[in-house]
């Protein structure tokens, strides 16, 4: 009987140990929030070239993570990608109507993200309007090839 | 020529018998879900699966941290990436090596074991007296250790890969000097709890499945003498690790192949 006791601890402490891990790895590891992940709302933008941005990456203001990207699909009528972000939702309603958003890279050849920074219109945006002050991805290879054409020009 | 299709047709008919053999044996068993009564059966197979096991998956863990955590180093410092280290470990960990290793050494310490054990109850007839005094072996003997094995496995991938983080923290930061904020801030923003935390428990779910079946399947099919019981203990960790390995191919493919 008292062996049996030990062993029901045992197993009990092993499966406490796992459960612990495993809050470990939601909040420590893949870094979870506590919040309710619906309180987000949604602004789109489309831009004439998105480089390599992802869907999944950071959209962000004055370099703080403020949202991710959840989709990229390309405008038919423009041909041109429409960027779809969802971003932390106490920011609704503070955002000026003009606000721009650039496609900006972490370092050189770091991963790319959207970084937004706030106009001064008195109007803001609602959930799902359309960003129109946008700036597109700078393609390195475009700029080398500006570079070299100066070069031979000159 | 016509004798050799035939014992190739007797091959694949053996072949499919045996799977349809182990097929009801699991679902029979399984049905024996651990309740008030068997609780105390089931406590004891936990304890031998899982907490025993504890200590040589924890070490494995550590040290595969250690060594990703290393070579990760030598590898990105090239780049000015080192970075992302905290990255590298944590995903590689808890998508591909925490399920599949945790899962080779589970096979190779429990798997065999149960194998083992099941089959010398066969070959010392203690499964036939006990159906001769009316219990069902398949309830008494077999459904608590699947049962063990399903819940312990994926607990123990927890552990595995929790340590292992820890061993590349050890090694990365407090050893080459990566600094500490980017360690654990990169590998937030890129591990996501669904898709990497998720996926890997689902893994080694599945792996937990296919192993602890292996081994019950093994112990309790086999031909009951001394020579029986090594070959079937061989087989359930050679097929077992087969399995592992192929099934976490399907599953990566699955998982993480359509990644766009």
């Amino acid at each position: 009987m008292k062996r049996s006791k030990m062993m029901e601890l045992g197993v009990g402490l092993f499966m406490l140990a796992g459960i612990l891990g495993l809050v470990f790895l939601g909040l420590r590891v893949s870094g979870m929030t506590l919040q309710a992940p619906g309180d987000t709302f949604r602004l789109e933008a489309n831009f004439a070239n998105i480089g390599g941005l992802k869907p999944r990456a950071r959209v962000t203001m004055a370099g703080v993570t403020v949202g991710r990207v959840s989709s990229i699909e390309l405008d038919a009528d423009w041909y041109d990608a429409r960027v779809i972000m969802e971003l932390q939702g106490d920011l609704e309603g503070r955002l000026s109507r003009d606000t721009t958003a650039a496609i900006l890279t972490a370092g050189l050849l770091g991963e790319q993200y959207i970084g937004l920074s706030v106009g001064g219109d008195p109007e803001t945006l609602a959930n799902g309007d359309t960003v129109r002050d946008t700036q597109s991805a700078i393609v390195l290879e475009e700029l080398i090839q500006q570079f070299v054409s100066n070069i031979v020009s000159d | 020529m016509i004798t050799r299709i035939m014992s190739l047709g007797r091959r694949g008919c053996d072949l499919l018998e045996a799977l349809g053999r182990a097929g009801i044996f699991v679902a029979q068993s399984a049905v024996g879900v651990p309740s008030r009564e068997g609780w105390h059966l089931w406590v004891r197979q936990m304890h031998f699966v899982g907490v025993l096991s504890l200590a040589i998956v924890l070490v494995s863990g550590l040290f595969i941290g250690m060594v990703l955590a290393l070579q990760g180093y030598t590898l990105l410092v090239d780049f000015g990436a080192e970075q992302a280290l905290g990255q590298m470990v944590a995903l590689s960990l808890l998508r591909e090596l925490a399920p599949v290793v945790a899962a080779l050494l589970f096979a190779g310490r429990a798997g065999s074991a149960l194998t083992a054990e099941i089959g010398l109850m066969k070959a010392t007839e203690q499964l036939s007296s006990m159906e001769m005094i009316g219990v069902d072996p398949l309830r008494r003997v077999v459904a608590p250790r699947l049962w063990a094995g399903f819940v312990t496995l994926p607990l123990l991938t927890i552990g595995f890969s929790v340590v292992g983080i820890y061993g590349g923290y050890l090694v990365g930061v407090e050893w080459l000097g990566v600094f500490e904020g980017s360690y654990w801030g990169n590998m937030q923003s890129s591990v996501e709890f669904v898709g990497d935390v998720g996926n890997g428990l689902i893994k080694s779910l599945v792996f937990a499945v296919v192993v602890t079946w292996i081994a019950v399947f093994q112990g309790y099919d086999l031909v009951p003498t001394s020579e029986g019981i090594s070959r079937a203990t061989t087989r359930t960790v050679v097929y077992s690790s087969l399995a592992v390995l192929g099934l976490d191919f399907v599953l990566t493919a699955v998982m993480f192949g359509g990644l766009s």
